[in-house]
């Protein structure tokens, strides 16, 4: 119980940080924002990596933790590289 | 010893989340700041690889190869116009990678330890049901989002009366199994009901919204892959993923946020409401516009650009789908040549997501020091001589500041009527996406140029150039 205690805390005063960060990042940087939030959220590949690895579950949650593993790589290569292609053509010229 | 290492490892990786997000607060450390990011997400992968539970490669290598060719072909191959539909997708993977997650830990549970007597089991239980349930609505959701904007499904909301009702019972059964499994954790029906509810639910909940709300949508869903990814971080017990995803979180909510600002509509309104009184005011535009419409050729608008000090060009997605922005940035080249400076006004709504238009005209490589946002616009519109509008409709509609009955009052707008001289390039005197007609085209001081962007642009460079 302490842990969870430990844990909600922990969620809300993310929240209220992001909320601080993300009202300072001007809106010409709201869509590569977004794009990289999306390579953030891909850290649930941290949670499918354990899933995937781990064979208590039997074969179907292993497969789950195949497609959780796939779909979060693909946030997290797909994400991180399309953040910086736009923010690379922000760069230019300045 | 090892997982006091991990934990700091991962407390690593969350900082350099959060200083990855700080550096998007100036582009000038945006690109650094990505790779903070990008840093961060190596150490926890890096991390997380050597974890002592993890007994199998196979399933983990498999998956890390397949997604991540994927993303590192999409990343290389998309259009900056198709930066929505590339957004919502990816909300939606991360919706689904935290389904994944929970549904996996579940399944491990039942098949291992089983959960923990009492009040213990019964969170652990709840927690993932209600991790599959919010990414469940993520997944579905993000790809009818999708669909709609790549135009796979028409933009038009789709559903039948009483859609809000019946989507109301499907959270509320959703909720319901959660509860039952809650009760009876082994019962896995109710576990697979729940995911199928909140499956149907998604697509429910995004068929009847329209495809000009789509910004909102997006950044919304945006903020559940998010809320999904921290709920996971609670079912594993992980910290770096309920630190990221709250993050993320909030992220999407303040863009919710200031997307529904900019088009004066309450997130309620948007979800549910379905714009009612759409083609009320439609009929009225020949009456606006009689005998009042002052058209002009590109030529004359090049000798009116000769002797402008000050122009500023207000841009559309109508701007792009044309793929006009290389042609306006030539055209600013020459304005500028010709001694006059130019400004370009963007209005938060101006594309199709947060920021997009931003990321078209940095494409056409236009400095973004020029790209200017409403609030510091509009005051600049007074010692304007020309503004150019090109692609952008509602957003300069006067009836939104002036006409109390309007469906659109209170909209806020970029006040491009105070220009001297406004030149609006368009292919007819149609209607935008609230169906209105704007009052902007019929004032004495607005040039109405025909035709195509494009072409009407390059045709004024060329006039401007060589008059």
């Amino acid at each position: 119980m302490e842990i969870l205690l430990m844990q909600v805390s922990l969620f809300v005063l993310a929240l209220l940080l992001g909320v601080e960060l993300i009202t300072k990042v001007p809106p010409t940087l709201h869509t590569p924002l977004m794009s990289g939030t999306n390579a953030i959220s891909g850290i649930s590949v941290v949670g499918a990596i354990l899933a995937a690895g781990n064979t208590d579950g039997g074969e179907l949650a292993r497969w789950m933790g195949f497609v959780a593993v796939t779909f979060a790589s693909i946030n997290v290569v797909g994400g991180y590289m399309v953040t910086n292609r736009m923010l690379a053509m922000f760069k230019r010229k300045n | 010893m090892l997982d006091i290492g991990m934990d700091l490892a991962y407390l690593v990786a969350a900082v350099l989340f959060v200083l990855g997000i700080k550096g998007l607060t100036r582009p000038k450390t945006a690109v650094r700041g990505n790779l903070l990011s990008a840093t961060g997400m190596l150490v926890a992968v890096v991390v997380t690889l050597i974890d002592k539970n993890i007994v199998s490669f196979d399933m983990i290598i498999g998956g890390a190869v397949l997604g991540g060719i994927i993303g590192f072909v999409v990343a290389k191959k998309v259009q900056m116009t198709a930066m929505p539909q590339l957004v919502a997708v990816l909300n939606g993977f991360g919706g689904g990678a935290s389904l994944g997650v929970a549904a996996a830990s579940y399944l491990q549970s039942l098949g291992g330890a089983g959960f923990a007597p009492g009040a213990l089991g019964v969170i652990t239980v709840i927690t993932i049901a209600l991790t599959v349930v919010i990414g469940s609505v993520t997944l579905t959701g993000s790809l009818v989002a999708f669909a709609k904007l790549q135009e796979i499904i028409p933009g038009q909301p789709i559903g039948f009366p009483g859609m809000t009702g019946f989507n109301g019972l499907l959270l509320i059964g959703s909720l319901a199994l959660t509860v039952m499994l809650a009760v009876e954790p082994s019962n896995t029906l109710y576990f697979w009901a729940a995911i199928s509810l909140a499956a149907i639910l998604g697509l429910t909940l995004v068929l009847p919204i329209g495809g000009a709300d789509m910004p909102v949508v997006i950044a919304l869903l945006n903020s559940y892959s998010g809320i999904a990814a921290a709920f996971a971080g609670f079912v594993m017990g992980n910290t770096v993923l309920i630190v990221s995803g709250s993050l993320v979180g909030a992220s999407g909510l303040i863009l919710t946020n200031i997307m529904c600002v900019a088009m004066n509509r309450s997130l309620p309104n948007v979800l549910f409401g379905r714009m009612g009184a759409v083609s009320e005011g439609a009929g009225a535009g020949d009456e606006i516009y009689e005998g009042k419409i002052t058209s002009a050729s590109p030529e004359e608008v090049g000798m009116l650009l000769e002797t402008a000090q000050k122009v500023i060009i207000v841009p559309g997605f109508g701007m792009a789908l044309s793929q006009a922005q290389h042609a306006v940035r030539e055209l600013a080249d020459a304005i500028e040549r010709n001694g006059g400076e130019v400004l370009y006004a963007i209005h938060p709504v101006a594309g199709r997501m947060p920021g997009h238009m931003n990321v078209l005209l940095a494409e056409a490589e236009v400095p973004y020091e020029k790209l200017i946002e409403m609030e510091r616009i509009n005051p600049q519109f007074d010692d304007c001589d020309v503004a150019i509008v090109l692609g952008a409709n509602d957003v300069t509609n006067p009836s939104a500041r002036e006409e109390k009955g309007s469906p659109i009052y209170g909209m806020p707008i970029l006040n491009v009527d105070k220009a001297r001289t406004v030149v609006v390039i368009k292919r007819s005197l149609s209607a935008g996406f609230a169906g209105l007609p704007n009052p902007l085209f019929a004032l004495d001081n607005t040039l109405m140029v025909f035709g195509d962007g494009k072409k009407a642009v390059v045709d004024i460079t060329t006039s401007l150039e060589n008059g």
